[in-house]
């Protein structure tokens, strides 16, 4: 499986993404999950133009990333799906059973939510959705950097934010 | 020395990146510099939206300086020049860039001070 990493992060392809984790593990193409970017060009030409050139970026829907996971697994370059919310990556996961680990990279502060970690803040329907993806058989587990220890659900949920 | 024109810009990016350029601008230009220091840090990239309209809004600000071409708040910024046709975006922020900024100079020559300050000393090199 060449996808490295099903990324849950709601800034999408920025510094972490591209420098800290694209560079040293030499990400070939990224694949970003968005029903409303793939419909947006401009916004495409914008992630376009923050991504280096040897790092390849597809926009796609959720119902067309069900339709090409094989191929992005099929593919010999190293490859990081990223979705912007919980809730599309509980359809994508959803729908792909194959599928077996999703990590958080970063859900900031939002009316609503609940700091678990440094970078994880938590709605309880957010909470209830990561959940039911282990239920279904998926590890969730919070990573925003290669450097960074990996973090398991149970332990995110248990933080106050001070990890 | 008085500065002669004071113009306000943003500067924005990761972690304590503005604060701490500002405060070496401020320990070479002085204080005054009309530089006003957003953050990503916690923020989803609505809150960096608001953070740096705001910032915008409060100095009348029409340069936004950001630290990363792919950072957030390069993103974000691209995003605001769509709907604030004055609104200029500068990415890749260094000392020398801020310095030709206060100093009073247009964004070509800011842009052309930054590349001519970089280089590689020593015999390793």
């Amino acid at each position: 499986m060449t996808l490295e990493l099903l990324r849950i992060d709601d800034r999408l392809i920025h510094g972490q993404v591209v420098v800290g984790w694209g560079q040293p593990c030499e990400i070939g193409f990224f694949v970003l999950v968005d029903d409303a970017i793939a419909a947006a060009e401009w916004e495409q030409e914008l992630y376009r133009m923050g991504t280096p050139p040897e790092m390849a970026i597809e926009f796609v829907t959720v119902d067309q990333a069900v339709q090409r996971l094989a191929q992005y697994q099929a593919d010999p370059r190293v490859g990081m799906l990223l979705t912007g919310d919980i809730e599309t990556m509980d359809r994508l996961t959803a729908a792909s059973p194959g599928l077996r680990q999703v990590t958080i990279g970063g859900l900031h502060m939002k009316p609503g939510r609940v700091q678990r970690m440094r970078y994880v803040f938590l709605s309880p329907a957010e909470q209830a959705l990561l959940q039911a993806m282990v239920a279904r058989g998926l590890t969730v587990v919070a990573q925003d950097v290669p450097s960074a220890p990996v973090t398991s659900l149970d332990e995110v949920l248990r933080g106050d934010g001070t990890a | 020395m008085m500065m002669s024109e004071r113009r306000a810009a943003v500067v924005a990016g990761h972690g304590r990146f503005a604060e701490g350029i500002i405060s070496a601008v401020a320990q070479v230009m002085g204080e005054g510099h009309g530089l006003v220091a957003v953050t990503n840090a916690d923020r989803t990239p609505e809150g960096i939206e608001q953070a740096i309209r705001e910032a915008l809004d409060r100095t009348g600000a029409t340069v936004l300086f950001t630290d990363l071409p792919a950072g957030s708040c390069t993103f974000v910024g691209a995003r605001l020049a769509r709907s604030i046709p004055a609104l200029h975006v500068v990415t890749g922020t260094s000392l020398p860039m801020l310095l030709s900024f206060v100093a009073g100079g247009t964004l070509e020559k800011v842009v052309e001070q930054a590349q001519a300050g970089i280089r590689v000393l020593g015999e390793g090199r």
